[in-house]
């Protein structure tokens, strides 16, 4: 069977041009970045060389890149880090209801060792504004933190206006672009951030790896203890595979970008058309104009997602859901219910993730074939009118 | 993630429905908690003659509807208020343990449905 695979937002298969990279740095350069001979030399290089490319990338310092285990431990480091080392200043941070747990589970960490979290509500759409942001700013604020492109739901969030209110407050602002990386021009300056958080298996690079953007200047505490690795900042022997990976699959996902998204984005835009064409009682969750090029989320009513993933995937094609059972959890995705949605129809949300591997034709099979899922589980549908 | 079991009742449900004039019904569950099951059912003489669900849930929601309808079918009101929610997941081969509260639902299904039926019968009398 053809699988087509519209999970992209999950992860990504590693790139050929990517791991060709990678491979030497498993074997015939192992060498620890941190010795002197020969091959420890050649690793210190590449270890460098992939450094000043993901600068080049975001618009960064070479030395104001930290290569990290991935999305989550970026994520980590920033907020915790950022807090143990101004609570002096003040023990408030800002977010939003509609992070990824990286963020929302440490915040909620944060809250039990005596910092205060606002959690910004959204509005229908997904999107949090620079005003809200700036009227929760206290003289206790020393963090904000706020994504750039919301994993689920596709919603970009207005990060120059919230990055402007933050600077003028003076407060360190935090952003996940994990989901903005490769989807929308990633600029730290433009901006004006002080952390940014990236992960490579996003945009077909390898998994556990990521990068924190830090300016220089700003204070945060090690999350990894140890040796002086990366500035003395985040200890243990570089994972260098890894970061060679990173920074081609960084390289490769920033090269051609508006090319790539007009691309995928024209590929999403005739998914969106075509389900809300041929399926009733279907909406389209997030923001209709400011959203990831790749992301189409939908709620279908009547009926539970979990089923729809099990029966697409018997078609071949992975897709992903908000449902509780499929979280594992008895509630549906936070995200769904932040912008106010039932949760009834939480549970029968459906996202599909395209990438640039994505084709047309695998738009069309989805169009072909989830017109008689919907209808076979809405047959079975206790609650369908 | 789910038995061969699971996804065969999953994709070929049996007994999907309602039944006209159905003895007894049972519906439980929420789509707060994201599980909602209707069952049918006829008696005759004691027995449950014909059984049929309908349901809006995840994958082991709809399965363990299916099996347990499967279950009791042809058996007394009495057996069939002995069926448990581990006998249903045991017949399909178990559940990962995140869904058991899936499949306490078909249990609690067919028993409202009984509990039902034998409201009817003493308000007939
Ligand atoms: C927005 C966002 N932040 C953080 C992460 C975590 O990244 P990683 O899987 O690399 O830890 C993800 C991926 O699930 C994500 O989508
Ligand atoms: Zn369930």
């Amino acid at each position: 069977m053809n699988r087509i695979y519209l999970d992209n937002a999950a992860t990504t298969p590693v790139a050929a041009e990517v791991l060709q990279k990678m491979l030497p740095y498993f074997s015939d350069v192992y060498g620890n970045a941190s010795s002197i001979y020969a091959t420890g030399r050649e690793a210190r290089k590449a270890l460098e060389n992939a450094r000043a490319t993901v600068a080049a990338a975001i618009g960064a310092k070479p030395n104001e890149i930290y290569f990290t285990a991935g999305g989550s431990e970026s994520d980590n480091w920033a907020i915790k880090g950022a807090a143990y080392a101004n609570s002096g200043k003040g023990k408030h941070i800002i977010t939003t209801a509609i992070e990824h747990h990286a963020v929302l589970n440490t915040c909620q960490y944060l809250e039990k060792k005596g910092f205060a979290v606002t959690y910004l509500p959204v509005d229908e759409f997904g999107r949090v504004t620079a005003e809200q942001v700036q009227a929760a700013i206290t003289p206790e604020t020393i963090l904000i933190t706020i994504m750039a492109a919301n994993n689920e739901i596709g919603t970009l969030e207005p990060i120059e206006e919230i990055g402007r209110v933050a600077r003028n407050h003076k407060t360190l602002f935090h952003s996940d672009a994990v989901q903005a990386m490769g989807a929308i021009p990633v600029d730290v300056v433009k901006w004006g951030v002080d952390m940014l958080s990236m992960s490579a298996h996003k945009i077909h690079g390898p998994k556990g790896a990521g990068v924190l953007y830090l300016k220089n200047g700003v204070r945060v505490d090690p999350l990894i203890h140890g040796g002086a690795q990366e500035r003395g900042r985040r200890a243990g022997t570089e994972n260098l595979a890894g970061i060679v990976g990173t920074a081609e699959a960084v390289r490769l996902a920033t090269k051609d970008l508006q090319e790539k998204a007009a691309k995928i984005s024209a590929l999403r835009d005739r998914l969106i058309a075509g389900v809300i064409k041929t399926i009733p009682d279907v909406r389209l969750n997030g923001h209709p104009t400011e959203r990831l090029p790749g992301n189409a989320n939908f709620s279908v009513k009547f009926i539970e997602g979990e089923g729809m993933l099990l029966r697409l995937d018997m078609a071949g094609i992975a897709a992903s859901s908000g449902s509780a059972c499929t979280s594992g959890s008895l509630d549906p995705s936070h995200v769904l219910l932040a912008i106010g949605l039932p949760h009834e129809i939480a549970h029968g949300s459906l996202r599909f993730s395209i990438s640039d591997k994505t084709v047309q034709e695998d738009i069309d099979e989805v169009l072909r074939v989830l017109p008689g899922i919907v209808n076979t589980l809405r047959d079975m549908s206790p609650i369908m009118a | 993630m789910y038995s061969d079991k699971v996804m065969d009742h999953f994709s070929n449900p049996r007994n999907v429905g309602e039944i006209e004039n159905a003895d007894g019904i049972g519906m439980v569950g929420n789509a707060k908690c994201g599980d909602i099951m209707k069952m049918f059912i006829k008696v005759e003489k004691n027995v449950i003659t014909d059984v049929k669900f309908k349901t809006f849930g995840c994958g082991a929601a709809i399965a363990t509807s299916s099996m347990s309808t499967e279950m009791v079918k042809g058996k007394t009101i009495e057996e069939a208020m002995a069926l448990t929610n581990k006998a249903v997941a045991e017949a399909l081969d178990g559940l990962p343990t995140q869904k058991i509260h899936c499949s306490m639902l078909a249990e609690e299904a067919i028993h409202a449905a009984i509990e039902d039926y034998k409201k009817k019968q003493q308000q007939g009398d």
